[in-house]
């Protein structure tokens, strides 16, 4: 055998460790540039990864409008009043002490056949590959009379940062009796469940702040899409007579002027805070390059490497992406989607091919109070026959019931899955 | 590792790998990277969440495997296990084994 097969032989069963694994698996690739649009769950994941398992050697410059990342996953929270916007706000800091060069910036343009992404002052920043991880952009349009002044009334909330501490804010300001409606898409949207803790928090607020205060939760599916049986239990239960829950609530308008809300069949509701979570599709930089191939809405990739199914070198990840079979739009998802993503790039640097049995999981935790929590999990093997993420039969599943032990470990997975992301 | 030892996992190596586990000389530390979500990356935690890093490889597919069997209660071990080949559970515990705690 060759030294070099030898090494490759054990590289290729896993020993991947130790003083053997620099000159194993290390890929040349000086030079190499990665642009990563999005600091997210997905985004900065990956500009992590690629820096952390090409041991630097990667040129990766992270675009991010935002100076700091603030979460998603939690910032129901904020709603509820256990925890502010900054208990939930990292800085990126952590990337460029790696020597990750994080551009507070706005991708404008994608230029596919140079390689370039264009962003502010007309600078164009080159890659040899690109990934997209900008999230979801709102369809606002889908809803009547939800136009920009409309939006500074009826808040959506579902990009943690000022619109939820604005929302919250509303809440407070709510007197005692009112009702807080909150309207949701019909699915696929982010965080399947994400709504549902959200009728939670609010109740939970107004249990002990104004009791004779409702949350009406109008959702636009003909069922609960998630953790249904833990949800419902809580609802009936611990929020008996504050959470209405009310299915195939299509919204399709709204009157900001009387805070009315319009729905497909059903007749009209008003309420004194409305939450319009709206209708959702790829960000619109996803758009502009061209790799939104689903409905006009979402972005098919190879799940293999995440790379776009009809632009090449470029990848994306988190809730852009068309999912495969149940698979949650979750931040913890494009956290594992980008570690699939950066191993694929890295491969390709080396010229090798992507792993051909990548496997990634899920873990989603939802707060019934402000310790009791619920999760639901799964893991995802890929098919090579079918081309897509299978879950893996067995495997998965939800809490029996709400637990402060399962808000422990809540708290627990923010803390490190926001330093895998970014430290 | 003694060269005798280096050689002989080599060869174990080079048997499973011709069965089922695919050419690509990153697959252990992309397992692994399903843990860190939770575990925190290489297996190293920053809170309530067991570190990984650094413990025997016989400890962690033990652990691994009693969580699979339902034989360690736990809230979502379990259901996590389940979804792991054993092959991938070695995998992923070879390269925690190899980590700094």
């Amino acid at each position: 055998m060759q030294r070099r097969d030898f090494l490759k032989a054990i590289g290729a069963a896993g020993l991947a460790a130790g003083p053997l694994a620099g000159c194993a698996v290390s890929p040349s690739r000086s030079g190499a540039k990665v642009v990563v649009v999005g600091g997210g769950y997905g985004g900065a994941t990956v500009a992590k990864y690629l820096d952390l398992w090409s041991n630097g050697t990667v040129d990766i410059t992270l675009v991010e409008a935002d100076p700091a990342f603030v979460s998603c996953p939690m910032s129901n929270l904020v709603l509820g009043g256990s925890k502010q916007i900054s208990d939930l706000t990292v800085s990126y800091a952590g990337l460029a002490k790696r020597g990750i060069r994080v551009r507070s910036d706005i991708a404008q343009a994608v230029d596919p056949l140079r390689q370039t992404v264009r962003i502010s002052n007309q600078v164009d920043l080159p890659y040899d590959r690109l990934v997209l991880s900008p999230g979801v952009d709102f369809l606002f349009d889908q809803v009547q009379g939800l136009g920009p002044r409309a939006q500074e009334k009826i808040l959506h909330a579902w990009k943690a940062g000022p619109e939820t501490v604005a929302l919250r804010k509303q809440l407070e300001a709510m007197p005692d009796g009112g009702v807080f409606a909150i309207s949701i898409p019909r699915a696929p949207y982010r965080c399947p469940p994400g709504p549902y803790e959200r009728a939670c928090q609010v109740a939970w607020y107004f249990k002990r702040a104004k009791p004779k205060s409702k949350v009406l939760i109008l959702d636009g599916n003909e069922d609960v899409v998630s953790k249904k049986g833990l949800f419902m239990k809580a609802w009936n239960e611990d929020y008996k007579g504050i959470v209405e829950y009310r299915p195939n609530y299509v919204l399709t308008g709204v009157d900001a002027s009387t805070m009315t809300m319009k729905f497909e069949t059903a007749e009209d509701v008003k309420a004194a805070v409305i939450n319009v979570i709206p209708p959702q599709r790829a960000g619109a930089i996803a758009a502009q390059a061209g790799v939104i191939t689903a409905n006009n809405r979402w972005c098919e990739v190879d799940f293999l490497s995440f790379e776009s199914i009809k632009v090449p070198k470029i990848h994306v990840l988190g809730d852009a992406i068309q999912i495969a079979p149940a698979m949650p739009k979750s931040g913890h998802m494009a956290n594992q989607h980008a570690k699939v993503a950066a191993a694929a790039i890295l491969n390709a640097f080396s010229g090798r091919p992507p792993n051909p049995a990548p496997v990634i999981n899920n873990t989603c935790y939802s707060f019934i109070t402000d310790k009791d929590v619920v999760h639901v999990d799964s893991v995802h093997q890929y098919s090579a026959g079918k081309k897509t993420f299978e879950t893996v039969p067995g495997s998965g599943g939800l809490s029996p019931g709400p637990t402060a032990l399962e808000g422990e470990y809540a708290f627990a997975w923010a803390k490190n899955i926001w330093s895998d992301m970014l430290s | 590792m003694h060269v005798r030892s280096i050689a002989f996992v080599a060869f174990a190596c080079i048997a499973a790998a011709a069965h089922s586990q695919p050419a690509d000389p990153n697959v252990a530390r992309s397992v692994a990277a399903n843990c860190a979500s939770c575990h925190g990356t290489n297996g190293v935690s920053q809170g309530v969440v067991p570190s990984l890093a650094g413990q025997s490889k016989a400890d962690l597919v033990r652990k691994m495997q009693d969580f699979k069997a339902g034989r360690t209660p736990s809230t979502i071990m379990t259901q996590l296990a389940k979804g792991y080949t054993d092959e991938q559970i070695d995998l992923a515990a070879t390269f925690f084994a190899s980590q700094k705690p």
